[in-house]
């Protein structure tokens, strides 16, 4: 497993988890793509790895690519695909509802949010 | 016979398809899904009377020989819990049927909830990591589709969370499955059973820990469970009741299953019964501080699962029994209370506490309905709760395990006083006036679910043995790779 890779994958990692914190919906749904990235090179790279791949007619020379790392991150690539094909939709639906590209606080947050607000500051925030 | 266990994936599979091609004939699309959602249960209580006369059904897709191929595998833990699940997604799509009438076609709602069905029982009866992570994704796809079958505000918001968190989970799930084929070169469970004792020890339980963080967020385990109340209530009553009943509970099936047969071990695991007893008190804390019924339900999911973990964290065939017969009892019971909970809002429009009242008058029968299950949540006997409470408890004293024994009566305490607060809202008090009729279909699949949880008390023997001899297949793993690796040599 290469090194070089292998921080490719952590830097993917660090990046995405930076973004999906943000407020925006459009940088959590770029965030969440290069998670997915990460884990994907993640796969790829363990196929270098002790594998005994189950092909057929496998001799020792010429080494070949173990192919089942490669099938399964193709499987992933599609699924992830779609999520972020559907996810997209809802952010679209989220901005025409709402007006804005933000995350929403859920009710149990703003609940508590107002508890912890004095009287006055209630009024000003309405 | 052992092509039952592709057939229950296939099936409803197939049957998804069909639904789009008949198009817009309602007749045409609720006979389908419930051939092929009956279908299922009828496999698995097959799979399940083969798996329990000792000859579970190992099926290895396309004649690959395990651990080449895809292995797919009926133990008696997975025939249990899929026999029970598909039970409550019979039952529940008859209440969906009634209650959303022509809306469903609008809704594509019969194409969703068989890819659902085909998720579940894929991700039940699988025997190989990777399609795990395929079989979650099927089930979780279709979770995603039908939280948004409204697209208001409320629904969008709760939906964007919850696909994020499960998006997140599903990157850790690939990385697991990365890092396990790098340190021994194979994802089938049964091959890995073996090969998972002689890596680096560090390095197990560092993929025992990232697979429960995995399936802790999909089974809402403290503290990975926030996304769970703020996005079930949304959803319309029969998707919220499947999602409760199933969802967490496949998640919990996978931490049962891989922390038996990956990262065993010797003796109760403090962390599992940390992580239990958090999840318990939390949970049940947060229900109390609810006032609508389905908001409730939601907390009480996430204070449950603390049970299953209980069960599991102390790694003992007593403890594993009491833990699949929970998973098993609560499948049932949270389904019927959310079904309830769903036949208050259909006549009402709302599940707000302060806002209904005084229906054991005008509607006994829901009253009826609600409480033996109320109770059985709570785990009061003879309700069918008790039994796996009581098991929980006997082993926790028996280990020596005191503080999460105190713990769990305290939380079920706590549950008790938390359910008789939805019986004080909604059945006493002042009697409000009804908006609508609950349709008689929705009455009849409460009813049915409840009759099921009522017999799950009066056949309390076999079932108890029939948990007893699952839990005694989990706690050695050498039986369940001798099932998967023995077949076809």
């Amino acid at each position: 497993m290469s090194l070089v890779m292998l921080s490719v994958a952590a830097i993917l990692f660090a990046v995405g988890t930076y973004l999906i914190l943000q407020r925006t919906l459009s940088r959590v749904i770029i965030g969440l793509g290069l998670i997915s990235h990460g884990a994907n090179l993640l796969i790829m790279l363990a196929g270098s790895g002790p594998a005994n791949p189950p092909v057929i007619l496998a001799t020792e020379t010429p080494p070949i690519a173990d192919p089942l790392p490669q099938a399964m991150v193709l499987t992933a690539i599609v699924i992830t695909f779609g999520i972020t094909a559907f996810l997209l939709a809802l952010a679209l639906r989220s901005y025409l509802l709402t007006g804005t590209d933000a995350v929403e606080d859920d009710i149990e947050d703003r609940r508590i949010a107002r508890h912890g607000q004095s009287e006055s500051e209630r009024e000003a925030a309405t | 016979m052992s092509w039952l266990l592709p057939a229950v994936v296939a099936v409803p599979v197939l049957g998804a398809g069909l639904t789009i091609i008949v198009g817009r004939r309602l007749l045409l699309q609720r006979a389908i899904a419930v051939s092929g959602v009956g279908f299922v249960l009828g496999a698995a209580i097959a799979l399940l009377i083969s798996a329990d006369g000792g000859t579970a059904l190992v099926s290895q897709v396309g004649g690959w020989d395990a651990p080449a191929g895809i292995t797919l595998v009926a133990d008696r833990f997975a025939a249990m819990i899929l026999t029970v699940a598909a039970a409550m997604l019979f039952a529940v799509l008859f209440y969906a049927m009634a209650q959303l009438g022509r809306d469903a076609l609008d809704w594509w709602f019969h194409t969703k909830y068989l890819v659902l069905t085909a998720g579940v029982a894929l991700s039940l009866v699988t025997g190989d990591l990777f399609n795990l992570f395929v079989g979650f994704e099927i089930m979780l796809i279709a979770s995603y589709v039908l939280l948004t079958v409204k697209t208001g505000p409320d629904e969008v918001r709760a939906t964007i969370s919850y696909v994020v968190i499960n998006l997140v989970a599903s990157a850790l799930f690939l990385m697991v499955v990365a890092y396990v084929y790098t340190t021994t070169g194979t994802l089938n469970l049964a091959d890995l059973s073996g090969k998972m004792m002689e890596i680096d020890p560090a390095v197990r339980s560092g993929l025992s820990m990232l697979t429960l963080v995995v399936f802790g967020i999909k089974a809402a385990l403290f503290p990975l469970f926030m996304w769970l109340p703020d996005s079930y209530p949304t959803a319309p009553t029969p998707v919220t009741a499947i999602f409760a009943g199933l969802l967490t509970k496949v998640g919990v099936f996978v931490i049962i299953r891989t922390q038996t047969l990956l990262f065993s071990q010797e003796g109760p695991s403090t962390l599992l019964l940390f992580v239990a007893g958090a999840t318990m008190a939390v949970g049940v804390l947060g229900a109390i501080a609810q006032n609508d019924v389905k908001r409730i339900l939601s907390f009480h999911i996430v204070s449950q699962i603390g049970y299953m973990m209980m069960g599991l964290g102390f790694l003992s065939v007593a403890g594993l029994a009491a833990a699949i017969l929970f998973v098993a009892n609560q499948i049932i019971v949270k389904t019927g209370l959310f079904l309830v909970g769903g036949l208050v809002e259909a006549e009402h429009g709302t599940g707000a506490l302060d806002r209904i009242g005084g229906l054991l008058h005008r509607r006994p029968v829901m009253a009826a309905l609600y409480l033996p299950l109320a109770l059985s949540l709570a785990g009061l006997p003879p309700f069918s709760g008790f039994i796996p409470k009581l098991a929980l408890v006997q082993e926790g004293l028996a280990l020596d395990r005191n503080l999460i024994v105190g713990v769990s009566l305290a939380v079920s305490l706590l549950t008790f006083f938390s359910v008789t607060k939805i019986w004080g809202g909604v059945f006493w008090g002042e009697q409000t006036a009804a908006k609508a009729k609950a349709a008689p279909g929705m009455m009849g699949a409460t009813v049915l679910v409840v009759v099921l949880s009522l017999a799950a008390v009066v056949f309390a023997e076999p079932i108890v043995g029939l948990a007893e001899r699952a839990a005694s297949d989990l706690i050695d793993p050498a039986i369940y790779a001798e099932l998967v690796l023995g077949v076809g040599r």
